[in-house]
């Protein structure tokens, strides 16, 4: 009927792709796991119908209320305009209550939330220069929002560093306050975000290399900060203080009972030590170094359980993993103290915070990665070194999350989105920084191209051969160490560009 | 971004909104005793594995047409026998004979599923992407904007994933008959496209434009000569692919009058259900159905069809180029569609003129969002509304008559306004037959009122393609071809 017109509206492209995904998601409504409305019905009942003092003990449901109390009570805020959908699910027993004015409002919460989400990538993609004249495709702001929208993460990370960009600092730290009384998953970023803050803002002035000028620093502003912070905390927790029940919501914030992975081991350090630990007693009883009668009974057969022990290595405690973390980071928070390299060095802070939390966390579980691409993907855009390291990265998590749906039927689905972001994200980045060469040497290509026969074998092969009955967590644990070696070598790299960088004072696009 | 990138990116997309739609309901799923077209096929399989070929179209005791008898000609039921040989494998309980009437599961219903997908791979997706990659013009982004509209039409999707059928194989066959003519490959294309014609009747609807088309070309060639050879080797491989396509029913003369009667029901009347088009319509003032014998609804329905193909099948013969057999191709379908006999639905595949039966098919969802989906994406990707210029609506001719009655009138403005007053209808007519309750007396209202709706803008259609067609304006090369 009629032509194909060349994309040149400057702001429908970005509804046109927010519509996009919405649609996907909407079809894909039907396929959404009971599990996270059940969670969420099941935290709006008990705060709805229970007093403050039984939250945090409240344990009917398996889904016990583990987030901070400032989500508790946007929850219990929630519950309110959830009574005018079904009052039933208010009801705590009402276990797996599923009518259809609940799963309306479910709905409707998640499509919200994307609307919020939606405006926030927007605002961020206004941090970033345009250049004119370049096609719509290769403009950074497309290919950075749905590299965002696409990307299952987490929302208000941006709307961060939207502030960050604008020097809205005392902004920025509510903001992130107010972000981790919501969820503590983000304590992974405080620390860089904490440091950067102090660096930056406390200090008004570095010298003229780029280094610390300890004179200009202002109690003022570090006194508003901190009462900032300590604020929201206090309207947070303050409740639960006045109880004295701190401990109990701090028990059930940081569950250290669970086990050092999870039931499927996310792919970071622990993996590998869990692998290397299995290969050693395997080896040990073999050349009859080791009792075999000795071992623990779930080391041989086992698969992936959760109190993990380890038979031939040192076991590992969460006090343990704490100093790892610590130590892992440690590097990158003196290098932006001691350096900042504005928006950009902070964000590749951000990153290293975040994969090192992840990588020697105790329990961490893999959609915690997502930390760290969203950070990253805002880098990728602009740095070639960076958009190598993103496609490894990124390729391998999403790769990594694939056990998570494993159903038959989600199977086309997952291939087929995982296949669409990859090839985006390639072929984006690569008009983008046409010159200089390939964006990937060819040891990470390989790496890669690796993942493909993985997955036939884990998810088409395996399971029609005999070995499914006697170890069935074989791909489960096979993933995971692949993953686990992509993860540590961005990491590696990451570091290496962040310990390297020369102190820069050519005008970064962020600023 | 490179072209691969482009129209993998492109694939992709499709896939995903056509397996995302396949996670929703069938057609009549848990209704019994009848069930729906999803059981039809599922049948079939039964049907086409246990029993010998003689039997297939032949009410037996093993065989009882009135439930879900074969109506599709000899290559749906090849196609049902593989899938049976795959379901007998994976499962012996999904086609026992009898016993697995109304067999529903959820993982008879991937396989089910997963065959659609596989077809639609194998066999429309190349299609679609070879069409768009060789027959459009414009830069590769365009091309591949085309693509993704053709790949994401919402009725094809809905009716093959959601409601459940396999209209991607006969579509794709057409299509690739389309791209074997296109590319001047003649023999290919009408062997494709009489596969097509093999595995669902109703691309006789097609059929015309392309015998129209293959004659014109030879009698260009000329008759004494090339030209006769040519239409002599089309005429063999047409009647070969017929023949081994009939092949088992060709022993017994009973055979193929059987299935023929199966294909073609005369005894079935006029139209059934609500049909967008004219006959069902005539029906709401007149009632043809009941008025006038079935001979003469037969003889009246053929003449008006053979009069609304016959002028633009004439124009094709006469001068035979891709873009006049294109614009034959959607007047004959049309044409059909609106006057034929006994004509379903599904035989339009416009996803918002089918409301009634998707609602039934519990789609409602599926079908608001990618119609929305659709829509937008062809508004934003194609700029419809910005090319409704009078140029791009080849009216020039059209706009100098109108003009003695209807001056002052800015054509393209009130093509734009109609645009947005049917969307409006559209959806204003959705809205009700989901959200409000008919009048007692008129129970069928809202039915009846989308099929009328439908039935005068394909009406509109028809007489716009058939100008367009037939008025053929001086048009230099580097215009555009319609789709």
């Amino acid at each position: 009927t009629v032509m194909a017109a060349p994309m040149t509206n400057d702001q429908s492209w970005f509804y046109a792709l927010a519509l996009g995904v919405s649609f996907l998601k909407c079809l894909l409504i039907n396929a959404y796991h009971s599990t996270d409305f059940e969670v969420h019905r099941n935290w709006l009942a008990l705060t709805h119908s229970l007093p403050v003092s039984q939250w945090y003990y409240e344990a009917t449901s398996e889904w016990t209320l583990d987030y901070p109390p400032l989500f508790a009570w946007f929850e219990y805020g929630l519950s309110h305009i959830a009574c005018f959908f079904d009052k039933e699910m208010l009801v705590v027993p009402n276990l797996n209550y599923a009518s259809p004015a609940t799963v309306l409002f479910q709905r409707l919460s998640v499509i919200v939330a994307d609307v919020v989400f939606f405006y926030a990538v927007k605002e961020c993609c206004k941090c970033l220069r345009e250049d004119k004249g370049k096609d719509l495709l290769g403009k950074p702001s497309f290919i950075l929002t749905v590299l965002l929208l696409w990307n299952f993460g987490l929302l208000i990370v941006d709307r961060i560093l939207g502030d960050l960009a604008i020097n809205k600092h005392f902004e920025g730290a509510f903001l992130f306050s107010v972000l981790l009384n919501l969820k503590h998953i983000y304590l992974y970023i405080a620390p860089a975000y904490g440091i950067y803050l102090l660096r930056c803002f406390c200090f008004t002035q570095s010298n003229a290399d780029g280094s610390l000028q300890w004179r200009s620093f202002s109690v003022v502003r570090l006194v508003i900060l901190g009462t900032i912070v300590l604020s929201t905390f206090a309207v947070s927790f303050g409740p639960f203080i006045a109880l004295g029940q701190l401990p109990q919501v701090l028990s059930r914030l940081f569950p250290f009972k669970r086990g050092l992975c999870h039931a499927y081991w996310a792919p970071n350090i622990w993996a590998l030590y869990n692998i290397a630990d299995k290969a050693f007693s395997i080896l040990g009883v073999k050349f009859r170094l080791l009792d075999i009668n000795k071992l623990p009974k779930a080391s041989m057969t086992g698969g992936l359980v959760q109190e993990f022990q380890h038979s031939v290595l040192p076991s590992v405690s969460p006090l343990a993993t704490l100093v790892c973390t610590l130590l892992s980071i440690l590097p990158a928070l003196f290098k932006i103290w001691h350096r900042p390299n504005g928006a950009r060095g902070f964000l590749r802070c951000l990153v290293i915070c975040a994969l090192g939390s992840f990588m020697f966390g105790w329990h961490v579980h893999e959609k915690a990665i997502m930390m760290a691409i969203l950070p990253l993907s805002l880098l990728a855009v602009d740095s070639r070194k960076d958009a190598g390291i993103f496609l490894m990265l990124s390729v391998t998590s999403h790769y990594s999350l694939f056990p998570l749906l494993f159903t038959t039927q989600e199977l086309p689905i997952k291939i087929f989105l995982m296949l669409l972001f990859t090839i985006f994200s390639l072929a984006s980045l690569k008009t983008l920084f046409r010159k200089g060469g390939a964006l990937l040497n060819p040891l990470e290509v390989t790496y890669l191209l690796g993942l493909i026969p993985l997955e036939l074998i884990c998810e088409f092969v395996y399971p029609l051969t005999v070995w499914q009955k006697t170890f069935p967590f074989l791909p489960l644990m096979l993933t995971s160490v692949y993953c686990a070696l992509g993860v540590t070598y961005a990491f590696i790299r990451l570091y290496i560009s962040l310990l390297t960088c020369s102190d820069t004072t050519k005008k970064t696009k962020m600023q | 971004m490179e072209n691969w990138s482009l129209f993998s990116l492109c694939v992709l997309l499709g896939l995903t909104s056509r397996w995302a739609v396949s996670f929703h309901s069938y057609s009549g799923a848990g209704k019994p005793p009848m069930f729906g077209d999803y059981e039809a096929q599922r049948h079939w399989q039964e049907v086409t594995y246990n029993l010998p070929v003689h039997e297939w179209y032949f009410n037996t005791t093993n065989n009882d047409l009135n439930y879900w008898g074969l109506d599709y000609p000899p290559l749906t039921a090849y196609h049902s026998l593989v899938c049976a040989y795959v379901a007998k494998l994976l499962n012996p309980e999904w086609v026992e004979l009898h016993a697995s009437r109304g067999y529903e599961s959820h993982s008879h219903k991937l396989f089910m599923r997963a065959t659609v997908l596989f077809t639609d791979i194998l066999i429309y997706i190349p299609a679609v992407l070879l069409y768009c990659f060789y027959f459009c013009d414009g830069s590769s982004k365009q091309k591949v904007a085309t693509a993704l509209c053709i790949l994401l039409y919402p009725g094809l999707i809905l009716i093959d994933y959601g409601h459940f059928q396999y209209n991607s194989v006969s579509l794709g066959l057409a299509l690739w008959g389309i791209l074997g003519l296109g590319l001047g490959w003649d023999l290919f294309g009408s062997l494709a496209f009489t596969l097509a014609l093999n595995y669902k009747q109703m691309e006789l609807y097609h059929s015309l434009p392309f015998f129209c088309y293959l004659l014109g070309k030879c009698i260009k060639q000329g008759l004494i000569g090339r030209g006769f050879f040519q239409l002599a080797k089309i005429s063999l491989t047409v009647l070969v692919t017929f023949a081994l396509c009939w092949m088992p029913f060709l022993s017994d003369p009973k055979q193929p009058l059987q299935v023929l009667h199966r294909l073609f029901p005369f005894g079935r009347g006029l139209f059934e259900d609500k049909v967008a088009n004219t006959w069902c319509s005539l029906n709401v003032l007149i009632k043809i159905k009941t008025l006038l014998s079935r001979e003469t609804q037969l003889f009246l329905s053929f003449a008006l069809t053979l009069l609304f193909i016959l002028p633009s099948s004439l124009k094709l013969l006469s001068k035979p180029n891709l873009w006049q057999f294109k614009l034959a191709l959607v007047n004959s379908s049309l044409a059909f569609f609106l006057f034929s006999f006994q004509v379903h639905e599904k035989s339009i595949l416009l996803a918002a003129f089918m409301l009634p039966l998707l609602v039934k098919d519990g789609l409602l969802l599926p079908y608001v969002v990618t119609s929305l989906a659709f829509l937008f994406l062809s508004l934003y990707l194609l700029s419809a509304l910005e090319r409704s210029t009078e140029e791009e609506l080849r009216l020039g001719l059209y706009r100098k008559l109108t003009r003695h009655w209807l001056p002052k009138l800015n054509l393209s403005r009130i093509i734009k306004w109609k645009f947005w007053f049917s969307l409006v209808a559209m959806a204003a007519l959705s809205f009700t037959s989901v959200w409000l309750e008919p009048p007692a007396k008129f129970p069928d209202l809202f039915p009846v009122l989308v099929s009328i709706l439908s039935f005068l803008h394909f009406l509109g259609f028809i007489i716009y393609f058939n100008l367009v067609q037939l008025m053929e304006p001086q048009r230099k090369k580097s215009q555009k071809k319609t789709n």
